[in-house]
């Protein structure tokens, strides 16, 4: 697919250092009556890039959401670089600003350009001066490679477009870990290409990265580990290659059969 | 077999001529079908049947130049045909300043000049610090207001200053004409909108107490009549409060209108509220945003803007509801051409003091109706997609 035709990325075996970036230990999650979220354990280190597939409504995108306290999760713990999640508002306030995220709808701020959407929570958030912040708007819209719109309004850009702009936007904040959460779900088929890209240069950054995608292609050169979720269950995690090669489950064969033979 | 035309050789012809132009503007909105046929004939009758006849009165029979009604007047007595404009010409200073003390209406002139000069400079595109600036004069305007038309020496009724002196003391009750309704709706229009949205945002609230007290507020405040409301102020209100505690009755007035509409506002901004999708809430949490930053900055000004039509629709209803409290005994413009249409001397010319008090509401509730679609224009942010 299209992470395929990508510049090779250099595998470097991820350094398992003690550097823990996120822990969920014994993680819970119920919507009402329906449990989302069944006894999540996961370490990410930090550098650490990966990727989380799974059938649609397996409870991928609500795990990821638990980690910037999109969604709240009642049983367990979340340990984020070193903090807490709990009802503490301070402290999901400090996780934030080290977690950047990007929507599959891309969530732009369209009464902002796409500028004043980069340099909002810079200069609210981090109280930066607007000259500092716009600066740093500017290089992360010129690294991923939209510096000359900058002056528009999101609903004048394209799809691709405007994810790329919502991947500057997170960057501004100068995260330590980036959430994506189905990045390239909502795109044409010829813009995925140019998100995907964008991503691939983060993860070469050795950004800490969360994927939540069915691009095969991408999780296959870029990943270190794939985690495959099904029912609110991480069933099985692996690196690439074997997870693509070897599933374990009869649940991951049945997935991968029907994602890439379509 | 497949043929390839290469593009780009036709050269770009004129549209055919009947369907550019004047020609073809009629065409396709006048006369497009026989059913529009007919119906564009028939109003065009009917402009006939009506307009000349106003004109006739307003314009052409109407008398221009004189003093005294009896220039309106055929030597029998009878009024002439033609809209007698010398009766608003007589009264236009009662019309614009109710009972206001004749000689110091000067300062209800000024104040009225320095609301264009001091707001004149948010009109400038890129001013330095203009939102301080905004707030400034939107806090200090009134006080300013307030004491030119209030004044501040408050003389003793012996002392003969009392009424003489430029600045001495003029009551609410003297306050009137058009400048009484600008005042009301003004402060009306100021002070809903923020009460409105805090409404809105405690009826949203997860915290039951304050939705409870938000929904309970707007459902009351709406469900009774402004007139209700209104009467209840000037002459239910005086009866509860203790012996010796009574505050100004247009201040009165002044408070339940402003409640009123911030009723109405609340429901309106809340409509707006919905219409803004969940991620840009998501996508300014997960920024870092706090919730008054998130709202202040992300959702109120979407939401607002979604709405700016109903907001002025809320406006200009607000605007013209002012009437009402010439009921509770004020003189505000209509109270005011009322006033002038019971003057003994100007018998019998009601009909024009009626239709000046229409063609200035009209006036003003058109301004801001244009004012609300310039804004729109102004706002409009390329093609909103989510």
């Amino acid at each position: 697919m299209t992470a395929s035709a990508q510049a090779p990325i250099q595998k470097v075996k991820s350094t398992k250092s003690d550097e823990v970036a996120i822990q969920m230990i014994g993680m819970h999650k119920w919507y009402g009556e329906f449990h989302v979220l069944k006894d999540i354990n996961l370490t990410v280190y930090r550098g650490e890039r990966i990727v989380i597939c799974g059938p649609s409504g397996s409870g991928k995108s609500t795990m990821i959401r638990c980690i910037n306290r999109l969604e709240e999760h009642q049983k367990g713990s979340i340990v984020v670089e070193g903090v807490e999640l709990s009802n503490n508002v301070k402290n999901i306030d400090a996780i934030r600003r080290e977690v950047g995220m990007v929507f599959q709808h891309f969530n732009l701020f369209p009464h902002l350009t796409v500028l004043e959407n980069c340099t909002l929570a810079p200069i609210w958030v981090k109280k930066m001066p607007k000259k500092d912040a716009e600066e740093v708007a500017m290089k992360y819209l010129t690294r991923v490679r939209i510096p000359e719109q900058a002056a528009k309004y999101p609903g004048q850009l394209s799809g691709g477009q405007q994810q790329r702009v919502a991947i500057a936007r997170s960057l501004c904040m100068n995260p330590k870990i980036m959430l994506f959460d189905e990045p390239t779900s909502a795109l044409d088929p010829e813009m995925i290409k140019e998100v995907l890209d964008t991503m691939v240069l983060l993860a070469e950054e050795g950004m800490t990265m969360l994927v939540v995608t069915h691009e095969m292609g991408f999780a296959r050169t870029v990943a270190n580990r794939i985690i495959f979720m099904d029912r609110g269950e991480i069933v099985e995690q692996n690196e690439p290659s074997e997870f693509f090669k070897n599933p374990k489950s009869e649940r991951t064969r049945l997935f991968l059969s029907q994602i890439l033979h379509h | 077999m497949t043929t390839a035309v290469e593009t780009g050789n036709k050269a770009d012809l004129p549209p055919p001529a009947s369907t550019v132009g004047v020609v073809g503007w009629m065409r396709e909105n006048l006369f497009s079908s026989w059913r529009s046929t007919v119906l564009t004939l028939l109003a065009v009758y009917l402009l006939y049947v009506a307009i000349p006849p106003l004109l006739q009165w307003t314009v052409f029979d109407a008398i221009w130049t004189g003093n005294e009604a009896k220039d309106c007047k055929l030597p029998d007595g009878s009024a002439k045909d033609g809209a007698c404009w010398i009766f608003i010409k007589a009264w236009i200073g009662g019309f614009m300043y109710g009972l206001y003390p004749y000689d110091l209406r000067w300062r209800v002139d000024v104040a009225a000049v320095l609301v264009l000069l001091m707001f004149a400079p948010l009109a400038v595109k890129r001013l330095p610090f203009k939102n301080i600036y905004g707030v400034a004069v939107i806090l200090l305007y009134p006080v300013v207001a307030y004491f030119m038309f209030r004044g501040f020496i408050d003389f003793p009724l012996s002392d003969p200053q009392s009424t003489t002196h430029p600045w001495r003391v003029v009551e609410t009750s003297k306050w009137g004409g058009l400048a009484l309704t600008l005042l009301i709706a003004s402060v009306g229009i100021i002070a809903s909108l923020p009460l409105g949205i805090l409404l809105a945002l405690g009826r949203r609230s997860h915290m039951p107490i304050v939705s409870t007290f938000s929904v309970l507020f707007i459902e009351l405040w709406r469900g009774v009549p402004l007139i209700t409301v209104l009467f209840m102020s000037s002459v239910m209100l005086p009866l509860f409060l203790p012996e010796g505690v009574n505050f100004d009755k247009l201040l009165r007035a002044l408070i339940g209108v402003t409640l009123f509409s911030s009723a109405y506002m609340a429901e309106v901004v809340r409509g707006g509220l919905q219409a803004i999708p969940k991620g840009q809430y998501e996508a300014a949490m997960a920024l870092g945003l706090n919730f008054v930053r998130m709202m202040a900055l992300i959702v109120m000004p979407q939401a607002l803007r979604y709405v700016i039509p109903s907001i002025v629709n809320t406006f200009i209803g607000l605007f013209k509801d002012t009437t009402l409290v010439a009921i509770i005994g004020m003189f505000d413009l209509l109270g005011a051409i009322q006033l002038g249409n019971a003057d003994p001397k100007w018998l019998g010319f009601g009909m024009e003091g009626y239709v000046f008090a229409a063609a200035l509401y009209f006036v003003f509730c058109f301004s801001m109706s244009r004012y609300s679609q310039h804004l729109e224009r102004k706002l409009h942010t390329g093609h909103k997609k989510r």
